[in-house]
């Protein structure tokens, strides 16, 4: 039984009190991340058996990719300072909610999501440059590029399109969120929904400070 | 279980490092280190992958409060690495004992369709 | 004979099948115990579907070159029968229909830590089974349920990524069952109710949840890599032509698929675990040891999956690797077995309907799991691998282990979920006639296949005929036995006597609340305070 009225509505039926929720919240968003690392790491295991066969293959790949670049910085650099700036707002906005403060909340959320954005958008930029170099895999991919360099190609549009996709998914969840900040239902009592899907976030962070170096950086 | 929460310097702090880390690595993907270890494990990827495994834990640490987490927390975080890193060994120690001269096809091989619907 | 332990339900009681009859309280349930039923009914279904493949099959065996379908026919039967019966049977049979009804129960929980998500894992799977249907109404696929690359992704002509797309849904329905029942473990036992006083049933769903969360998330995405190969008609990183290896679909494919096996035992492990006590009047011998083989089985069950690519071409080293790790695994199921056994040693034997299936199922998994070590040693797997004597392995588990289990958790918690008992004469001869009707047909198959039938083939060569009609001879008795509990179960419902809360006198907290229980599950939550399976404190035998 809930110790305290105000935790009444606070509290979901099955638990018996706020500290059990918070914690089958967290080790939810846990034991479900951890059902993302073996989702991703089905194709990092792909990518270190090509790489092991087929490394000249991939080093080509690889430095295609790095030639689409910002003031000499790759995109994917830049991405991943992107991302990494996130995760920092992302801290940010828990503490602020922790903390009741709702401006300050609302601001790190929508900073969050305009860095997600910026993500999106430089991806988008790469992959259109991917278009017009013909490093897309399918009948246009280019000719005088070997078959495991499409090979690469296909693990990189793989990795980096699922981690897109959850991208979007967590783009989605900070606009709700958001929502849900502007109608003051977030507050120090009820923050757990920031937190947890907090802890997703970073995740997707995780998953790219492996991508960068893997898809990027092989010499 | 997590009542205390990481100071922001400490956040502000792991974020620098992170930054730090991230310049590191692309600096040292500029180097040349080709010539030690094997072709397709030389130092490159040794640091690159080194370095991102610290941002990682970096992350995990701090950003994901599992260093003020319970023990279970830990547990559940870590255990999905713990197997990931069991299915890439047994599977790359495979590839590995096998003869590396096969290839399994030309890189040149014409490529062609071979199915009508999904 | 009445007992203060056994009280009649009231009929006018409040439960949780009475509160609301309408359908949108079935559908848009969040109740654990109404959506272990919905899964229990599903999953006949697709056990129908199955079946009726298996009997085409058997039919299409009775003669050496066939009498009904033709080899491309003959490859869409066994690829439904393996897709329908493993991911759409057995994988959600214990743990989503006993699991979900009976761990919250057993915890002293009022529901499962996340009901919403229970709801949606139930529609997650009936969404993918759909698929899978809609796939075998255009005409099914013939890749086998392996789906081994390239002739799943590049060159098969069936329906192969719609087939897929099912079985990736499916998965996602297993991985939050499995995270689930992982945090409901966790955080929601009641008072005193501490790890080594969990029934042994918490204990190996427990080991089976780790097992699907660890495991399935690698399979999902290899096999949505070919679905979307597929439709999208690009090369795909199995594909040779692109220098994709076949060999590494293998890796990734087994790598869940062997732990899948284990989610598919060691829950009926547990249920065993359940009955044999009960029955026998005594407490479970080596309690910890049963515990920690769960953990066991589920840890090493990770380390083995190379056993199923022996042939493959794998470096003699991987081989090695792979079948002292096989061998090692098979310790843990021993233990099990040796320990079960030591309780019912000088234990008051009761051969109810749920004992008769515990009784066969030890029987039957030995063989099958002995069998399994054959199988284990590379030289005998260059001999058997792809012969019938591999199918007879594991239906010796699946069938003989798992369904027999299956078959005994819904007699034995049968009055628990409806308040009903079964006839029990009925129950104890359509055991006694699927044990039969098992034996009948799959033992010939391993003669079958140690005398050299391939696996997977419409026609055979004619010295098989006889080991094959015993076989399909044997598959419609055990049809029979099959429909039977069907039949009275149904009718049990309208006129089976009424069970009580604790018609076997058995331990467990799911027998301290009514038959059917109350929506919430106890009038209050329990406090434990002894440890399981106290059989010799009780000083009632069973009723």
């Amino acid at each position: 039984m809930p110790d305290h009225p105000e935790h009444l509505g606070l509290v979901a039926h099955q638990f018996d009190d706020i500290e059990q929720q918070r914690e089958a919240a967290t080790l939810g968003m846990w034991a479900f991340l951890a059902t993302e690392v073996l989702f991703f790491g089905g194709l990092i295991v792909a990518y270190a058996v090509y790489r092991h066969e087929y490394f000249l293959s991939w080093r080509k790949g690889s430095e295609e990719l790095d030639k689409f670049t910002f003031l000499n910085i790759s995109a994917g650099a830049w991405n991943t300072l992107v991302l990494l700036t996130s995760s920092l707002t992302v801290v940010l906005s828990v503490h602020a909610a922790k903390h009741g403060k709702n401006a300050l909340l609302l601001r790190m959320l929508l900073a969050t999501m305009v860095l997600g954005a910026a993500f999106l958008g430089i991806k988008f930029l790469e992959y259109s440059n991917d278009y017009r170099e013909h490093l897309i895999p399918g009948p246009n991919f280019s000719p005088e590029v070997s078959n495991h360099v499409q090979l690469f190609f296909v693990m990189y549009f793989a990795m980096t399109g699922l981690h897109a996709l959850h991208m979007v998914i967590g783009l989605g969840l900070f606009t709700w969120l958001a929502v849900q900040t502007l109608r003051r239902k977030i507050t120090p009592d009820r923050h757990q929904a920031v937190e947890t899907i907090g802890l997703y976030w970073h995740f997707v962070d995780l998953v790219w400070i492996f991508l960068f170096p893997l898809l990027y950086l092989v010499r | 279980m997590q009542h205390r929460d990481e100071s922001l310097k400490t956040c502000y702090i792991v974020y620098a490092l992170l930054i730090v880390l991230l310049v590191l690595t692309v600096i040292a993907a500029r180097v040349d280190f080709s010539q030690h270890g094997f072709d397709y494990l030389n130092l490159n990827i040794v640091i690159a992958l080194v370095i991102a495994v610290l941002k990682a834990v970096l992350v995990m640490l701090f950003f994901m409060h599992v260093r003020l987490s319970s023990r279970l927390t830990w547990v559940f975080a870590s255990t999905a690495f713990f197997f990931l890193a069991l299915l890439l060994a047994f599977t790359v120690a495979d590839y590995s004992a096998r003869p590396m001269d096969r290839t399994i096809a030309p890189p040149d091989a014409p490529v062609v369709a071979n199915f009508d619907h999904p | 004979m009445t007992d203060v332990l056994n009280i009649p339900a009231e009929p006018t009681t409040e439960n949780y099948l009475n509160r609301q009859f309408t359908v949108r309280s079935w559908l848009l349930t969040q109740d654990h115990k109404r959506i272990g039923i919905l899964y229990m009914v599903t999953i006949t279904f697709f056990f129908l579907i199955g079946g009726v493949a298996a009997t085409l099959m058997r039919l299409q065996l009775l003669t050496p070159k066939g009498l009904l379908v033709g080899p491309d026919m003959y490859n869409r039967l066994f690829t439904m029968h393996g897709i329908m019966m493993i991911f759409f049977f057995l994988l959600p049979s214990i743990p989503s229909t006993i699991g979900n009804f009976v761990i919250p129960l057993m915890l002293g929980a009022r529901d499962l830590a996340f009901p919403k998500l229970n709801l949606l894992s139930y529609y997650l799977y009936l969404a993918g089974g759909t698929l899978a249907l809609v796939s075998l109404i255009l005409g099914g696929v013939d890749t086998g349920w392996t789906f081994y690359t390239p002739y799943s992704s590049t060159f098969s002509n069936e329906w192969v990524a719609l087939t897929l797309v099912g079985i990736f849904l499916n998965g996602f329905s297993s991985i939050l069952t499995g995270l689930n029942f992982m945090v409901t473990t966790h955080t929601m036992r009641c008072p005193g109710l501490t790890w080594f006083r969990l029934p042994l049933f918490i204990w190996s769903l427990y080991a089976t949840s780790l097992m699907m969360v660890i495991a399935t998330p690698v399979v999902a995405i290899t096999l949505l890599l070919v679905a979307l190969e597929r439709i999208f008609h690009v090369h795909g990183i199995f594909d040779p032509a692109l220098g994709g290896d076949p060999i590494l679909f293998q890796n990734l494919f087994w790598f869940y698929s062997h732990p899948a096996v284990y989610i598919m035992v060691l829950p009926a492990m547990g249920v065993i675990s359940e009955i044999i006590p009960c029955f026998s009047r005594k407490q479970v011998f080596g309690y910890h040891a049963v515990a920690f083989s769960s953990i066991s089985i589920a840890v090493i069950g990770f380390l083995v999956w190379g056993h199923h690519m022996f042939v493959t071409g794998q470096s003699i080293y991987g081989g090695m690797a792979f079948s002292f790790l096989s061998f090692l695994v098979a310790i843990p199921s021993a233990v099990k077995v040796f320990n079960w056994t030591a309780t019912l040693y000088k234990g008051s034997i009761a051969l109810d309907t749920p004992m008769l299936y515990a009784l066969g199922f030890i029987g039957l998994f030995t063989i099958g799991g002995l069998t399994g070590l054959f199988l284990a040693c590379l030289g005998m797997d260059m001999h058997v691998h792809d012969t019938y004597f591999v199918i007879a392995h594991f239906h010796y588990i699946m069938v003989g282990g798992t369904v027999l289990a299956y078959l005994g958790a819904v007699h034995f918690w049968w009055p628990k979920m409806t308040g009903r008992m079964y006839p029990e004469w009925w129950g104890r001869f359509s055991a006694l006639i699927i044990f039969l009707g098992f034996n009948l047909t799959f033992f010939p198959q391993f003669l079958l296949g140690y005398l050299g039938m391939p696996r997977r083939y419409f026609a055979y060569a004619p010295e098989f005929q006889v080991l094959n009609v015993m076989s399909t001879a044997g598959a419609s008795i055990m049809g029979i036995g099959y429909f039977l509990p069907l039949c009275y179960l149904l009718w049990s419902l309208r006129w089976g006597k009424p069970a009580g809360n604790n018609p076997y006198n058995a331990t467990g907290l799911e027998w301290q609340t009514p038959s059917p229980p109350p929506v919430d599950n106890f009038e209050q939550t329990p406090v434990v305070t002894h440890e399981p399976y106290c059989y010799h404190l009780m000083e009632m035998p069973r009723a």
